[in-house]
Formats: structure tokens, C-alpha cells, sequence
């Protein structure tokens, strides 16, 4: 069995319950090597003088280095063969002339689950990986990347899964009214670019966390994020309020001026009063509001000179939470 | 094709910690309007800019980018990497301009 191979897997599996070692087997199987090995690998060329061998195992404090002749493997050369060479007192000579040219390797697209098997057959602490592709060497995996990998895999599919339960289709299920709406309201500073961009990430992560689907999401955040960087770029400042419903989300940007002269001619892709220390920075393209419009089922601007800006658009949920009202039925 | 082969391909500097290397990357596009990334460019794909500022994470955040990339050995702010590292999107950087890391890009991921 799997899971009997490695003494590292064996502890990190006894700590969890029985669910996640099912976990853990599933994901050795899916898990690939190039996804848990170190990238960077110290190697040497073939012509490196023995002499100059022990310096470097000393200061990278590692036990043996893979010989490398333009990316491909041609040995490995180890603090074993330093000692049988100083023990034959033998003259200086390349590194080539003392590896060992047979060389246990894995390929990048090997499972775990056959890292696994390999470190468990030969008892090595180390292989270099070959990459299926090109036969070059495209990294080295110990045992303790495999634990690290897929202890990281857990956590970030745990992170996951905690999210998806946590559904906005149970909000509207729990809640006992006529009527619900949920409100998430927004300020947006003038000028700031450093804050800008913060409503739309809030609103998005919000959104996602109650389980709407990520096409929705997508509009949403594209719309927002479009409002509030006209308010930050153009106006004294402003609150944006998101409403979600069972049927709707309505997305309002407020301002409170100076408001838009021509609306018509600023709903012209390409069309923008953006100065040009704004267009340097990358915004002020004339797409915001054509951009709104696109992602949104439906737009409402109103604006008067000296006033402000009223901009509305509402984003249909249609058979999000269909479910949800089924159940509630 | 996965974010760190192209790294080590086109010899990109990262700038970020505790990002995904890891992720496929989608595609690439290249633009410095803000505008345009958001409308144009497909989630999981590499940006490539001369946009230093925060906002350009905003961006990348907003469309689940897989990187930045800025060019012309252009420096991010300190604002911005620090931002980069909140959300999790890696900052690349290079001293090709535009044209030849977008070459490069193209020879390696290829028409998407």
C-alpha cells in the first residue's frame, strides 16, 4: 500500500482523520513531481575539478550535485566518491572521470504516487527530474518536498471548500421574510490611487464567499470596478451601495460632482475628459462606461452639472439561486 | 503552460513571495490601458505593461490573472508588491521592452 511506503507520509497521515488520508492517496495519484520540486538546482559542469568538489558540497552543505552538460544529466557526483578519490590518492581530476553515471531519475509528469514507490524501492533521499519532453534536468524532489506539496494542496483545497459551503443560497434559505435584500455599501476617496480598486476587490471576494457563480461575479466586479475608478479619477469623491436579492444585483455609484457635461458624448467608446497626468497612469481609455454597459443587463446615468452622478446598473441572477427558492418552497 | 517554465524560459525576475508559480497560464495580453485589460483579457492569462502603480493589481485581482509582467526593467511601487503579495498575484519583471517579451510570449504559449 501506498501509504505504507514513505515514514514521512505514514506521520503526516496519522495526525488526520480517516477522510483526509483518503485525501492524501488521492492526491498522490493527481499530484504530478514538477508540482512539489524545487526548481532551482545546484549542478555542476562535467570539467569542475575534483579539488573544487568539497568547497562547494561544504557551502551549499549538500551531500552530492547532479553533473549537468547543457541541461542534460550526465552523473552525479557525491561526498562518497570525494572520499574514495581522496582515500586512492589519485591526482586532480573533472568531476566526469569519478560520478556515477547511472543515475535513478524521475520525470516530471511521474505521479507521486511513483516518487513514492521510488524513494520506498532504492532508499535515496534525492532524485534529479527529468523533464519527458526535452531529457533535460528540470529539478530535484526529496521526500520532504513531497510532504510540503501536498500539505499545501490540502490547505488550499480545504480553503476552497469551506468557502463553497458557506452559500449566499442559505443566507436567502434561513432568512424568514417577504422580502430580503442584502445591502454592502462602499466609500470611494477622490483622488487616491492607492485605495482605488478596493471596493470592487471587497465587493468581489464578498460575492464569492456567498457562493454566486463566477460568471456573475466576473460582471459585477468588470462594472464596479469601472464606477469606482470614474468616481476616484474624475469626481470629489463617493459611496457605492451593492444590493444583492434572490433575482438581482444592483450596483449604485454616486457622486457628488461636478458631475458629467455631455452624456451622450461620454457614452462614446474612446471618448474621455480624463487629463493627461490620468491617461499616463493607464486609465482614462473612454471605455469605462462602455464597459458597464456591456457587462450589465441594465444602466441608468443621471447626472446634472454642479451636482453629481447617479449611475445604476443591475446584473440579473436569474437561476443562481433557483435552487435555493425551490427548496424554500 | 505552467507560470514558472515561462519564467525560466524567458528569464523573468520575481519579485513576489508566497505566489503561485504553479498556475497554467492561459494566454497572454498586452496593454497599459487599465480599460482594456479589464475588458479584453481571459482569466489565467499574463499581462504584460509598463504600469507600475497599485491599481494594476486591482486589475489582475479583478480578472483572476495568473501575472504581471512589467517591462523595460520598470519597478513596481512599494505600494503595488505589497499589494501583489495580499492578493497572490506574482510581479515578473524584465529588461525586454514590450516587443520582445511579447515575442518571446508568443513563441512559447503561442496564439490564445
Amino acid at each position: 500500500m501506498v501509504m505504507k511506503s514513505a515514514d514521512e507520509l505514514k506521520t503526516a497521515t496519522s495526525l488526520t482523520s480517516a477522510k483526509d488520508i483518503t485525501r492524501v492517496q488521492e492526491l498522490v495519484y493527481e499530484m504530478k513531481v514538477e508540482q512539489v520540486m524545487a526548481h532551482d538546482v545546484i549542478t555542476v559542469d562535467p570539467s569542475l575539478p575534483m579539488s573544487e568538489l568539497r568547497a562547494l558540497l561544504r557551502d551549499k552543505r549538500i551531500s552530492g550535485v547532479p553533473v549537468v552538460k547543457e541541461d542534460i544529466l550526465e552523473g552525479v557526483v557525491s561526498i562518497e566518491d570525494f572520499i574514495r578519490y581522496l582515500a586512492e590518492g589519485q591526482p586532480n581530476c573533472s568531476v566526469s572521470e569519478r560520478m556515477q553515471r547511472k543515475v535513478n531519475t524521475l520525470f516530471d509528469n511521474d505521479s507521486l504516487v511513483r516518487a513514492v514507490e521510488e524513494f520506498d524501492r532504492l532508499g535515496y533521499g534525492r532524485f534529479p527530474v527529468i523533464s519527458r519532453n526535452s531529457g533535460k534536468l528540470v529539478g530535484i524532489i526529496t521526500k520532504g518536498d513531497i510532504i510540503r506539496g501536498l500539505l499545501k494542496k490540502m490547505e488550499i483545497d480545504y480553503h476552497a471548500e469551506e468557502i463553497h459551503r458557506y452559500r449566499a443560497s442559505h443566507i436567502f434559505e434561513d432568512i424568514i421574510a417577504d422580502k430580503t435584500t442584502l445591502i454592502f455599501q462602499y466609500k470611494v476617496f477622490s483622488r487616491d490611487f492607492n485605495r482605488a480598486g478596493e471596493t470592487s476587490s471587497g465587493l468581489k471576494k464578498t460575492l464569492r464567499r456567498m457562493g454566486i457563480s463566477p460568471q456573475i461575479i466576473r460582471r459585477v466586479a468588470i462594472a464596479t470596478y469601472e464606477a469606482e475608478m470614474n468616481i476616484v479619477v474624475f469626481t470629489e469623491g463617493g459611496e457605492i451601495t451593492a444590493r444583492v436579492t434572490p433575482e438581482e444585483i444592483r450596483v449604485e455609484a454616486v457622486d457628488d460632482g461636478p458631475g458629467i457635461a455631455d452624456i451622450q458624448k461620454a457614452m462614446q467608446p474612446g471618448y474621455s475628459t480624463a487629463q493627461d497626468w490620468v491617461r499616463a497612469l493607464g486609465f482614462g481609455a473612454g471605455m469605462g462606461l462602455t464597459n458597464i454597459q456591456k457587462c450589465s443587463d441594465e444602466m441608468h446615468l443621471v447626472s446634472r452639472l454642479g451636482e453629481g452622478t447617479k449611475l445604476e446598473f443591475i446584473i440579473h441572477l436569474n437561476n443562481v439561486f433557483i435552487n435555493a427558492a425551490a427548496h424554500h418552497n | 503552460m505552467r507560470l514558472h517554465t515561462i519564467i525560466e524560459k524567458t528569464g523573468l525576475d520575481n519579485l513576489t513571495t508566497d505566489v503561485d508559480l504553479d498556475c497554467d497560464v492561459k494566454g497572454v495580453y498586452v496593454s497599459d490601458l487599465l480599460s482594456d485589460v479589464i475588458a479584453n483579457v481571459e482569466a489565467g492569462a499574463l499581462w504584460v505593461t509598463l504600469q507600475v502603480h497599485p491599481n494594476i493589481i486591482a486589475v489582475a485581482a479583478l480578472k483572476d490573472l495568473a501575472g504581471v509582467i512589467l517591462v523595460n526593467d520598470r519597478q513596481p511601487e512599494t505600494e503595488t508588491l505589497k499589494k501583489a503579495e495580499q492578493e497572490g498575484i506574482p510581479i515578473l519583471t524584465t529588461r525586454l521592452s514590450t516587443y520582445q517579451i511579447a515575442g518571446r510570449l508568443f513563441n512559447l504559449v503561442g496564439e490564445c
